[in-house]
């Protein structure tokens, strides 16, 4: 019964979804307010109604329904109840209805939070996402019905896929939705301001917040994705160019040169057609991986079961979305009107070239992500593109973005002088290479990529703490009054410029200064690797909920000094049978130690990796400081008055905030 | 015509997904095709005392279906077996994969019986010289009994008359 209830409340919330979707935009183009008026409630029925379909089959699965198709299919009761609830959203459908939950979940934001907004743009924001919660509670309905039932009844589930039993389940997936989804807001407003023809500096002002807040959550997903993979797929990598991770790296790229090209459209009213490009695409590309993940056209290890029939339909949805945008965009674009204009060496101009970079980042990414795919369609063969393309291609391109990010925030707009930035920044510069071309020699003799990272991330400290100079040069009070008078947006960016810096040194320093060893171990045989020697004192046999475990000792001492004890462990899953590798880690901020079993040997004897991973953790930092920086811009002082003001602001506080 | 770029960009990149759609990127040749299939002698699940072997089906073109009672896509997959079984067009041989007998026979009782005979793998073994990589899998054996097709999952009444019915025609069954 609670399954049907929940498909029934999934078809409720696809007729709201169309009203929400249509009445207000055709509203909002006629003047009739009552339509408009339609929104605000539609929306959050919606919601309601989508969120009482996911509590229904997040019901089937904690009770273990075996009668519903995705529940025997995806879980099994042997399974902790935490992920029989995170099993929810492991399926395709499950996962599909997670991203229409949260879908509603911002939708409903944007409704109690909109309140200053002119009712026509409210109507055409909440519109389009109507729009686009139709299309995939239709895509649910049609082709991936989660309450599906089975019969006979099956009397015991396939299990979970046991790479997904983990904690990251909790949070990465609807972290990265959050993120995915988020886009959706600067995407509705893009297209509802294409709709209405008024692209002006109030709308990039409406968008930034949402993008910033998305981009937060995006940033968030990635990082506890990477940091997922590493302790989990027991090889100690934390990128693999997987064609999955490359599908939320996309948006995250569209999405940074979306914020900083917003930027430009609030201040200096510039750029409009490449924000409205770029807010389409950011959404665009979250839609994208969608489709890419849950299609099957591309193999990957995140790929679930796949379909021709929902690629069919996912691809004709897009093409609806972001053909139908895009042509939007080519009919609305000559009235984008150029904005203040600039010299050639500006702030604008140096967030162009930082954009183009960004987006030629990302288009290396699309590229190699899709080359098999083309090579596959034009009967060439299968192929698959590897890491060594992505770094080869990726690594030139985002290296001069990175250090426009030491330069950028200190320009002026509209004119700056070189020369004399030249003269402010010098000494930034040659104690930067100085010291990363020196400090290698000192570890384990030159290696150029190692110099090139480590000047950059001194580079873009030095120039951080250099903006936080020039802005308390002035000011009244002490140094922490005047640190404490600067606007949140000014510390936001400063932060997350900082954390680049910082996931930047640990990417530098781990990927030339890590070393490990695979070895064969005998109960008592030791290896030493990175000064740290590890002592294998044998496996013994862990029963778990729903696995058998072997789980190793390796004893890891320092100059004779006993350290710690590390305990990995090889668990083969009941129900599939499937093995997995649970890796041991020390975690220290200057060193990871990981070790991690292989392969059963005979006579007690196992395969054994060991890791040494310096600076690693500092990936993670720097993504915890990205997200903190992307809090605190879109907590600025600004956008919280905006939210108090019922009416409509005046267009002077455009101006209020930051400085420059 | 600036402004359009953006759309004829997207417009290229979705004819390419389209024509990607149609293509299996998992769909790997399986080496086995056009070889002998892989001898073994196991016992048979209904009477453990006899021995089943490829060779006792020289002669004959025929289906060696690989199953599991615990797997779910079997059971989508089982009602068009029933099927084809009731045409006799050619014999379906069963091989009941990692699966415990009592178990294997019940789901037969109450779904049907399709097989003409059915063997015992309990270990995988015979799974291994394969290369099963997913239950269910179908393999069409010809009269010289070599591997002439391998369906990796489900038997659909699609995949049937595109892949198994030419081949058919083929062998002149």
């Amino acid at each position: 019964m609670i399954p049907e209830l929940g498909h029934f409340a999934l078809i409720v919330a696809l007729l709201l979804a169309l009203t929400q979707g249509i009445l207000p935009i055709v509203g909002a183009h006629r003047g009739n307010a009552a339509f408009m008026a339609v929104a605000r409630p539609a929306a959050q029925a919606q919601f309601a109604f989508v969120a009482l379909a996911f509590g229904c089959l997040a019901y089937a699965f904690l009770t273990n329904d075996f009668s519903v198709e995705n529940v025997a299919r995806n879980s099994f009761s042997q399974l902790p109840e935490i992920y029989r609830f995170t099993a929810t959203w492991g399926s395709h459908e499950g996962s599909l209805l997670l991203w229409a939950l949260i879908l509603g979940v911002w939708t409903t934001a944007v409704t109690v939070f909109s309140k200053h907004l002119p009712d026509d743009m409210a109507a055409r924001v909440i519109g389009v996402m109507g729009l686009i919660s139709s299309g995939f509670l239709a895509f649910l309905l049609a082709t991936s019905n989660p309450f599906l039932r089975l019969v006979p009844a099956a009397a015991e589930g396939n299990d979970m896929n046991p790479l997904l039993q983990d904690p990251g389940m909790v949070v990465h997936p609807p972290m990265l939705y959050m993120g995915y989804v988020g886009f959706s807001v600067a995407f509705a407003f893009a297209i509802a301001a294409l709709l209405s023809g008024k692209l002006d500096a109030a709308w990039a002002r409406w968008s930034r917040p949402w993008t910033t807040v998305a981009w937060t959550f995006l940033t968030v997903g990635i990082a506890l994705g990477s940091w997922w993979a590493y302790y989990e797929l027991g090889w100690g990598g934390w990128w693999f160019w997987d064609p999955t991770e490359n599908a939320s790296f996309m948006p995250w790229l569209a999405g940074t040169a979306l914020i900083h090209s917003l930027a430009v459209t609030e201040k200096r009213g510039a750029f409009k057609s490449w924000t409205v490009l770029l807010a389409i695409a950011a959404f665009s590309l979250s839609l994208l991986g969608t489709f890419l993940v849950r299609s099957g056209v591309l193999s990957s290890v995140h790929a679930f079961a796949t379909d021709p029939a929902r690629g069919v339909f996912i691809l004709g949805f897009l093409g609806v979305v972001i053909g139908g945008s895009l042509l939007l965009y080519a009919w609305r674009a000559p009235r984008l009107m150029a904005g203040g204009p600039f010299t050639w060496f500006s702030r604008e101009s140096l967030l162009l070239a930082n954009n183009v970079l960004l987006i030629a980042a990302m288009g290396s990414v699309l590229l190699g992500t899709l080359y098999p795919l083309f090579i596959d369609a034009l009967n060439m063969g299968k192929i698959s593109v590897g890491p060594p393309y992505f770094n080869a291609v990726f690594v030139p391109l985002i290296t001069p973005a990175l250090f426009l990010v030491g330069i950028g925030p200190l320009a002026r707009w509209k004119q700056a002088s070189l020369p004399a930035l030249a003269q402010r920044l010098k000494w930034a510069f040659v104690v930067a290479l100085a010291t990363a071309a020196l400090l290698p020699l000192t570890l384990k003799g030159f290696s150029f990529t190692a110099s090139l990272g480590l000047f950059l991330v001194l580079w873009i400290v030095f120039t951080v703490a250099i903006g936080f100079a020039d802005r308390v040069q002035h000011g009244e009070g002490g140094l922490g009054a005047r640190l404490k008078a600067l606007p949140r947006a000014f510390w936001g960016m400063q932060l997350a410029h900082f954390g680049l810096a910082v996931a930047v040194c640990g990417a530098t320093v781990v990927s030339h200064f890590q070393a490990d060893r695979d070895v064969r171990m005998n109960i008592g045989d030791y290896v030493e690797l990175a000064g740290y020697r590890f002592t294998f004192q044998g496996a013994t046999p862990v029963p778990g909920p729903n696995y058998q475990a072997m789980r190793g000792r390796v004893e890891v001492s320092r100059g004779g000094q006993k350290q710690f004890v590390l305990e990995p462990e090889k668990r083969s899953y009941n129900a599939s049978g499937m093995p997995m590798t649970e890796a041991a880690i020390h975690y220290n901020l200057l060193r990871d130690v990981y070790v991690s079993l292989g392969e059963p040997l005979a006579n007690g004897a196992w395969s054994v990796r060991v890791y040494y991973k310096p600076f690693v953790d500092w990936l993670w930092l720097g993504g915890l400081f990205l997200a903190l920086g992307g809090v605190l811009a879109a907590s600025d002082r600004r956008y919280r008055i905006a939210l108090k003001k019922a009416a409509p602001p005046a267009p002077a506080t455009a101006a209020g905030g930051a400085k420059a | 015509m600036k402004r359009f770029i953006p759309f004829i960009v997207f417009a290229v990149l979705a004819t390419f997904f389209y024509v990607g759609l149609s293509r299996n990127p998992r769909e790997v040749p399986s080496p086995f095709i056009g070889k002998p299939a892989p001898a073994f002698a196991q016992p048979q699940l209904f009477e453990p005392a006899k021995t089943f072997s490829p060779k006792d089906m020289q002669g004959q073109v025929w289906l060696f279906n690989v199953w599991a009672s615990w797997c779910v896509s079997c059971r989508d997959e089982h009602p068009y077996l029933v099927e084809l079984a009731k045409a006799k067009r050619l014999p379906i041989v069963g091989l009941n994969y990692k699966d415990k007998p009592e178990e294997a026979k019940a789901w037969l009782a109450q779904l049907g019986n399709p097989y003409s005979l059915a063997v015992v793998d309990p270990e995988g073994r015979v799974g291994i010289d394969y290369g099963v990589y997913g239950v269910p899998e179908t393999y069409l054996i010809d009269r010289a009994g070599v591997i002439r097709y391998k369906q990796t999952g489900p038997v659909t009444p699609q995949v049937w008359q595109e892949k198994f019915e030419p081949l058919l025609k083929e062998l002149g069954v």
